[in-house]
């Protein structure tokens, strides 16, 4: 069963002193987090997410016009910040990947939702 | 002599019948479950089954292994069920791949010829993906064998709201696969706290129903001990169920002293305590023994070991106030908490007198969790009463009364303001 995990991370400013001191370990935590569920033989895909400042969003009306705006920017306390998708046999398996990603501690928050399968 | 009639079409035949399967209904569908790891086919196959026992039995007798007749002819119509719909067939030919890696089948054990598989709908039940309200409904339905209406009742809830909430919980189990499996020893420490909390929140729903005319709804209380009761079979060597358990039963042994004739509230000190329940009172202080014995105690032992004393005591004068004071400070370690404190707080002013409990209460005014919590308010008129600052006292029970949920609790602290001008 595939499952998606969607890494939020806490609003920027929040404590960026303390991320920038450990950063160096931070992104060692992250190459093994990486490696270990690729090892796994979990794992489906996943990306990480450029700075939400470069956003931008598509809206089309209901006459076909297209709306493009700058953002959205961060209007609630947590920004997603990158994803993975697994492949494991159940929820509790997914909770465990989600507990373990560097993602989920520090003020950050990893949502975990099954993805849709649909008979065909 | 007048016959009994028979109620809602229910002859006298069948009454018992479905006591056993009262009894037999968690057992068979936990069997099921492990069978066929998919809740939906295994319930409604345990209806199917149970009703098919129904027609039967009284006709035919019941069978030399009942449980065993219950599960065969569930199994016959899972199968019917599946040959007719391939799909979902499929889809659970998958789950079984995965179900039979969740561990080794319980064994069979003596008093019932079905394997004891509740534990895996224990703690599936109370998975904290669920939403908190969630978890008591369904462990009432798939583990006391409640009906959806007989749920809704329990929570004073309409029968439609509570059939909502029970969908919504079986999909999300069904669909992000919440598997059915008991947690392995490493994991227990973390995932048991949840089910005894399931329990445990049914259990004082149950006794002080926090809203409604009836102060207490013993069948809830007593659906919660008997849930205890199956948990502390399936898990021995928890010392913490053991507490959960005695403390249901140290707690559950003031019933009947707890509301007067008329459904006023009588408190701890007004109680007859002549009508406590003391065999309820001697099992739940070998639990308090069991939970407390072999390694550093839970909360749910220390709480116990708490009721216990209060139940032990002849009266309010000789409860032994410095051992309980200092049962609250080890509470205090494991579980900070407010309302602990509050608790503690009360249990001082009966060692040291009303000035040294009011002045803890006053340290515990800014905590948010105990703003417009009734009982702190009670808390502190009941002393400033005994201190004779009456003006106050009469301030905060009227503050208290705007908030508490039951009519005998707000008739009690009526009571109390109308005591105050008297005197």
């Amino acid at each position: 069963m595939k499952y998606m995990l969607l890494i939020h991370s806490g609003a920027a400013g929040d404590d960026t002193s303390a991320i920038e001191s450990e950063s160096e370990s931070f992104f060692q935590d992250w190459l093994n987090y990486d490696k270990a569920v690729k090892e796994a033989g979990i794992w489906v895909s996943g990306h990480s997410l450029a700075d939400l400042t470069t956003a931008t969003t598509v809206r089309v009306g209901p006459a076909g016009e297209r709306t493009v705006t700058d953002g959205p920017f961060a209007e609630t306390r947590e920004v997603l910040g990158g994803y993975y998708v697994i492949d494991v046999p159940d929820l509790d398996v997914a909770l465990d990947w989600a507990a373990r990603c560097p993602g989920s501690r520090g003020g950050g928050s990893v949502v975990v939702r099954p993805v849709a399968e649909f008979e065909v | 002599m007048v016959e009994e009639p028979a109620v809602g079409g229910v002859s006298p035949v069948a009454a018992p019948v479905e006591a056993i399967f009262r009894e037999e209904r968690g057992r068979l569908l936990a069997a099921l479950v492990r069978r066929f790891g998919d809740l939906d086919l295994a319930e409604d196959m345990a209806s199917e089954a149970i009703e098919a026992a129904l027609v039967h039995w009284p006709v035919d007798g019941v069978p030399p292994r009942p449980g065993a007749w219950l599960m065969t002819t569930a199994r016959r119509r899972a199968v019917d069920r599946l040959r007719r719909d391939q799909a979902y067939a499929a889809r659970l030919a998958v789950l079984q791949v995965e179900a039979d890696r969740a561990g080794p089948a319980a064994p069979v054990e003596s008093g019932s010829d079905l394997p004891d598989e509740r534990l895996l709908l224990f703690f599936t039940c109370a998975h904290p993906a669920l939403a908190a309200d969630d978890r008591g409904a369904l462990t009432l339905r798939c583990l006391a064998g409640l009906t959806t209406p007989e749920v809704a009742r329990a929570f004073l809830v309409p029968p439609a709201a509570m059939a909502k909430r029970i969908v919504r919980a079986k999909k999300k189990i069904r669909e992000a696969r919440i598997p059915f499996r008991v947690p392995g020893v490493d994991e227990l420490p973390q995932r048991l706290p949840g089910v005894l909390q399931v329990l445990y929140s049914l259990f004082t729903e149950g006794y002080a129903a926090s809203s409604g005319p009836d102060l207490q709804r013993l069948d809830l209380a007593e659906e919660a001990i008997r849930l205890a009761r199956i948990l502390r079979r399936l898990l021995p060597a928890e010392r913490e169920v053991a507490g959960l358990l005695g403390l249901m039963l140290l707690i559950h042994a003031r019933r009947d002293a707890r509301t007067g004739p008329d459904g006023a509230i009588v408190l701890l000190d007004d109680q007859d305590r002549g009508r406590w329940d003391a065999a309820s009172i001697e099992e739940g202080r070998g639990l308090v023994l069991v939970a407390l014995t072999g390694g550093p105690p839970g909360p749910y032992g220390v709480q116990a070991a708490i009721a216990a004393l209060h139940d032990e005591a002849a009266d309010l004068a000789t409860t032994d106030w410095p051992q309980i004071v200092a049962l609250y400070d080890v509470l205090l370690a494991l579980t900070p908490s407010p309302v602990v404190a509050l608790n503690r707080a009360v249990a001082v002013a009966m060692r040291d007198g009303p000035r040294a409990g009011l002045a803890l209460l006053d340290e515990l005014a800014d905590q948010p969790r105990l703003r417009g919590y009734h009982p702190y308010l009670v808390a502190r008129a009941d002393l400033l009463c005994r201190l004779g600052r009456l003006p106050e006292a009469a301030a905060a029970y009227r503050q208290a009364l705007d908030l508490a949920g039951t009519e005998p609790e707000r008739a009690h602290l009526r009571r109390r303001l109308d005591g105050l001008r008297l005197s």
